[in-house]
């Protein structure tokens, strides 16, 4: 692999001046979502981060550095391993796993991370904040805080702090100060409101590490452009392993990072469909849930117009998941615009059915997934069941369990 | 009803400073923050701004936070956000509503515009509102015949203030330090300069908040500013009170105290 290839950009984007398929217009819009809705105190902040990384993504130095990480410290390219035995329960289709969850720290939340660190390098800033669910993300970043020497303070709800204790430890462990955040529904969407009002008064020394494709822009372009990785991997080790492209694309969506990640190179190939699965909670209708683009509707929620639960008066509805890093009432602005140009579909998976994923998926090939995660191999059973035998399905493993054991006690009575 | 051209004209003419005020509808109880404006009109303030209390103010410091949860907690509607609005312009203050865009959003703009124009509030306070999104906010707020007020920050370039200021009617907001809402031991030092900076700018009176929480800080931002904006010292007074009626008390006293501060 070339220094450019397989990063955020591949040779073909430098060829075409950088430019996606999907870029954001000027003002961060993906059609009518995304943008900026942000006290005008960060707006200077906002713009010295989007102007940086115009620089970086077309700098060699910034992405072989960015790349040479990426391999020796986060174990990039992750492997695809096709799981038969897992895929009898879904009709016989083939499923194939990304295994995000082979990568350092766990998770998928590392590509973004390492990126942004670099950026925070190139922007002169000594200090990252961060806002964690699952404490995947939070890990990620006091990692790179660690790697990189820069100081670390990472937000997370109370109640995200004690269902994946495992993680504020590690945390701590690598140098970060961990702050529960106790007001609201005191899980991610809280965190995200604390590490704004951080931001806007540390913002001459600190960057905001975002971790996810929501946000005001420019971050869902940012943050999908560190993630789009996965999906440039994965598209060319199926095309290896199979000699086609295969027919439909998994993934778990909380804000949409490693959705927005394996979908991106896969979007101008219109016969491959695109699934993202939202966590259902009890289910739909028991307004228990996070099913923010199959219920939500749109709105303006963390800096950016997407759809987001929320009440007749604009009010934001709690989300609720099993899984922290899918308890969010908001989703990233582009996956907005592609559910509403139909490129892509999102379905609700329960708290039930992930939790028989989670457990089929441990039985069956001896992979311990994240729960987030098992939202997608749920929604992988229920499609393969749906496109027969013939069919070949490539499902992002976004993490590994290993955070979850605490709530899988609990769920199994282990 | 009372315009803010008129509360800066008076003040002018009076040569001093506008005191503004803030208080979340529906705190301490929605009569109560009738009554609480009310007293704070009575003691000296020129305006006020009723906050529509939001499940997530991302801009706003501990004391404004409790408060508005508070409110929601009471089960405050946006019905009650207007009527509380015509509850205290009935007091002769100019009122206006500060809130973030998505109720704004949700509710409609058009319809929103209209009905605080019904409810006799003259204009609106959006801080994430950026000119970019501006476009409808602007349109309604015309159509009604309200103001819609923008804020600047110590880190807004020259270009940008030029640009906001361009949204503004009736005056501009310039926060005085970068952070979040909340008294501070002192008023940040960058305010005296983003003033400068703003009036350069425009035309129209430059009002400065976060921060100030008592008569003194008042004195100080009314020496180069047009109007004083207080919020989180006067919900703190509430929120210490042993009960609603001592908070009255307590309120009436702050407001004149920085009445006072005005005037020095
Ligand atoms: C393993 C894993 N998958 C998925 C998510 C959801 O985030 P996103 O939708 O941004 O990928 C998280 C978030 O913490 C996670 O840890």
């Amino acid at each position: 692999m070339t220094a450019t290839e397989g990063t955020i950009l591949t040779s073909a984007d430098l060829a075409g001046n950088g430019v996606h398929g999907n870029d954001p217009d000027v003002h961060g819009k993906f059609g009518r979502f995304g943008g900026r809705y942000v006290p005008e105190a960060l707006i200077p902040a906002l713009d010295e981060v989007a102007a940086e990384y115009e620089k970086a993504k077309t700098d060699l130095g910034f992405l072989r550095e960015f790349d040479h990480l990426l391999r020796t410290y986060a174990g990039r390219p992750t492997t695809l391993t096709e799981v038969q035995r897992f895929a009898e329960h879904a009709g016989g289709a083939r499923i194939l796993l990304k295994r995000e969850d082979l990568t350092h720290t766990g998770a998928h939340k590392i590509n973004n991370v390492l990126g942004q660190a670099l950026l925070t390098k190139r922007l002169g800033k000594r200090r990252v904040i961060a806002e964690t669910g699952a404490g995947q993300h939070g890990v990620a970043t006091a990692t790179a805080a660690a790697l990189m020497g820069l100081e670390c303070v990472i937000y997370m709800g109370a109640v995200d702090c004690e269902r994946q204790a495992l993680n504020v430890a590690r945390m701590k462990l690598l140098g970060a100060t961990v702050v529960p955040v106790t007001n609201g529904s005191q899980t991610l969407k809280d965190a995200i409101n604390e590490a704004f009002r951080d931001w806007v008064t540390n913002v001459d020394h600190t960057h905001y590490l975002f971790g996810t494709v929501a946000g005001p822009h420019p971050f869902p372009e940012i943050v999908r452009d560190f993630a789009r990785i996965i999906g440039v991997e994965a598209r060319r080790q199926v095309l290896e392993l199979t000699g086609a492209l295969p027919d439909a694309v998994c993934a778990a969506v909380g804000g949409g990072s490693n959705a927005i990640g394996v979908f991106h190179a896969f979007i101008e190939d219109e016969g491959v469909r695109l699934y993202g699965y939202e966590a259902g909670g009890r289910g739909a209708g028991t307004g228990e849930h996070a099913l923010t683009l199959t219920e939500g509707s749109v709105g303006v929620l963390h800096g950016a117009r997407t759809y987001v639960l929320q009440d007749e008066e604009g009010q934001t509805i709690e989300s609720h998941s099993i899984s922290a890093g899918l308890d969010y009432p908001g989703v990233g602005p582009e996956h907005a615009w592609l559910k509403d140009t139909g490129r892509a579909t999102y379905e609700g998976v329960t708290d039930e059915e992930a939790m028989e994923a989670f457990a089929l998926l441990a039985r069956t090939e001896g992979i311990i997934p994240a729960i987030e995660s098992s939202h997608a191999l749920a929604g992988a059973l229920r499609l393969g069941r749906e496109l027969g035998p013939d069919a070949v399905i490539l499902v992002n493993l976004s993490g590994r369990g290993d955070k979850d054991m605490g709530t899988a006690m609990k769920y199994f009575n282990l | 009803m009372t315009t803010l051209h008129a509360v800066f004209d008076k003040a002018r003419a009076e040569d001093r400073a506008a005191l503004v005020g803030y208080l979340p509808a529906g705190f301490p109880t929605k009569d109560g923050a009738v009554a609480a404006a009310t007293a704070m009109v009575e003691a000296g303030c020129d305006v006020i701004e009723i906050g529509l209390p939001y499940s997530d103010p991302l801009m706003d410091g501990p004391t404004i936070q409790d408060a508005v949860h508070r409110s929601l907690t009471n089960g405050t509607r946006i019905a009650d956000v207007l009527r509380t609005v015509e509850g205290v312009a009935k007091s002769g203050a100019a009122t206006l509503v500060m809130t973030y865009w998505n109720p704004i959003d949700r509710y409609g703009a058009e319809r929103f515009a209209r009905d605080l124009a019904s409810a006799g509030g003259v204009g609106t306070i959006t801080p994430d509102l950026t000119p970019e999104e501006s476009e409808p906010w602007l349109a309604a707020s015309k159509e009604a015949g309200i103001d819609t007020v923008f804020l600047v920050a110590p880190s807004s370039p020259d270009e940008r203030i030029a640009r906001v200021a361009a949204c503004c009617t009736g005056f501009v907001y310039a926060a005085s330090l970068m952070g979040v809402t909340g008294a501070r031991e002192t008023v940040g030092s960058a305010a005296e300069g983003l003033v400068k900076r703003t009036k350069a700018n425009t035309p129209l009176p430059v009002c400065v908040g976060l921060g100030v929480g008592n008569g003194a800080q008042a004195a100080e931002v009314a020496a180069y500013a047009d109007g004083v904006i207080v919020g989180s010292a006067f919900i703190r007074r509430l929120l210490d009170a042993p009960d609603e009626k001592s908070g009255l008390v307590a309120v009436r006293e702050l407001a004149s105290e920085l009445a006072r501060g005005v005037r020095r």
